[in-house]
């Protein structure tokens, strides 16, 4: 049985760690806030490049359209982008991502296909290397950049382009998790190429006028397509940064509880402790005294 | 007087300016233009450039970094990779 100075000390040093996940939860809920309205603000963007590439996409349909909407015409080639973040401490936020992933990677595997894994995070190299070492073709690490923004998204949307144009991949998918809600954070799998054309963006009405292209429609589809990939990861960044501080939220939240709920039991331990070796001191005295 | 042009400025990163204006004039990469209500339908690509918006007697300006100017009968709608709002001069 411990001693009453080391029952103390417990108590202390679990005290102390409440204090740390207290902070962190605190910092998180401030730093969610910001990650929304960023995540937020975002979705326009994404959501009038979606409905633009859809009006033109019906019209390009064909032998003419572009590979990058319509694809290679295989899917052997497989590559997958992991996105999550470079920090733990966030409960399941990195492993869910990487476990849908990895759900994604042994199946593809399992098919013959041809895999190989580029990772947006320090956490997803730690979590995939180990097991696909030889598909992780390259790592970005996130903490490169201050802010998430266009500079992070930027580079990984070129190597992909570059893995495309170079014919190292058929089909590319990305995988994030998508923001819900504070407590809700979903694992998701986007394919970025061939471009999935969003069936749910409003059909544009042109009360019969007929668009005009300058300049040519399959030009302008040539620069959009590639930007749409940028958009789309910066967007996942986006949606990831939220997800990650409702995550953070969520777990130091738990983790606070938790050590309250012990500093609870450990202090009532403790008192016990001190009440019987008082009682036994008192016997003791007592005792003492009636010898006499 | 026709209406007034609902015109929105988009970057990544967030929404640079939504609203009714009078006149929005653009550098498309095939010559400037610029729209004012019920334009015909039209997609361009941009050149780096300024924007200017024009409403009543004020204007203010935009610098735009690779993007499209976007003309449906709901409005103007401008998609560019950078954004930002030039001082006014």
């Amino acid at each position: 049985m411990a001693s009453l100075k080391e029952m103390r000390n417990r108590i202390g040093s679990v005290k102390s760690t409440q204090k740390i996940t207290k902070a962190l939860n605190m910092v998180a809920a401030a730093k969610l806030k910001r990650a929304q309205d960023q995540a937020e603000s975002a979705r326009p963007y994404a959501r009038k490049m979606a409905a633009v590439i859809a009006n033109l996409a019906a019209g390009v349909s064909g032998d003419g359209a572009p590979k990058l909407l319509a694809g290679t015409g295989r899917d052997h080639k497989h590559l997958i982008v992991v996105a999550t973040g470079d920090k733990g401490l966030a409960g399941g936020f990195n492993t869910n991502v990487i476990r849908a992933a990895r759900e994604r990677i042994n199946a593809l595997i399992a098919e013959g296909k041809d895999v190989r894994i580029v990772a947006v995070g320090r956490k997803v190299r730690d979590g995939l290397s180990r097991l696909y070492g030889d598909r992780l073709i390259r790592t970005f690490e996130m903490s490169e950049h201050k802010t998430v923004g266009l500079p992070a998204a930027e580079p990984v949307a070129q190597l992909i382009a570059e893995e495309f144009e170079a014919g190292n991949a058929d089909v590319v998918t990305l995988f994030y998790s998508r923001f819900q809600s504070v407590i809700a954070q979903v694992p998701t799998a986007k394919q970025l190429i061939p471009a999935v054309v969003d069936g749910d963006a409003p059909p544009i009405d042109l009360n019969g006028a007929v668009y005009e292209y300058e300049p040519s429609e399959e030009e302008i589809l040539d620069t959009l397509l590639p930007r749409n990939v940028t958009t789309q990861i910066l967007a996942a960044m986006y949606e990831n940064q939220a997800s990650f501080f409702g995550a953070q939220m969520g777990a130091m939240d738990n983790a606070t509880r938790n050590a309250g709920d012990l500093i609870q039991s450990l202090t009532l331990q403790y008192n016990r402790k001190r009440q019987a070796q008082i009682t036994t001191e008192l016997i003791e005295i007592i005792a003492g005294a009636e010898a006499l | 007087m026709a209406g007034k042009l609902n015109f929105s400025l988009v970057s990544p990163e967030r929404e640079v300016f939504s609203g009714l204006v009078d006149q929005v004039d653009a550098p498309g990469v095939e010559g400037d233009f610029g729209v004012l209500a019920d334009h015909a339908p039209f997609m361009t690509a941009l050149k780096e450039g300024t924007v200017t918006v024009i409403d009543g007697g004020t204007r203010r300006r935009f610098e735009v970094h690779g993007g499209f100017a976007d003309v449906t009968p709901a409005g103007l709608t401008i998609l560019a990779e950078r954004a930002e709002e030039l001082a006014e001069s």
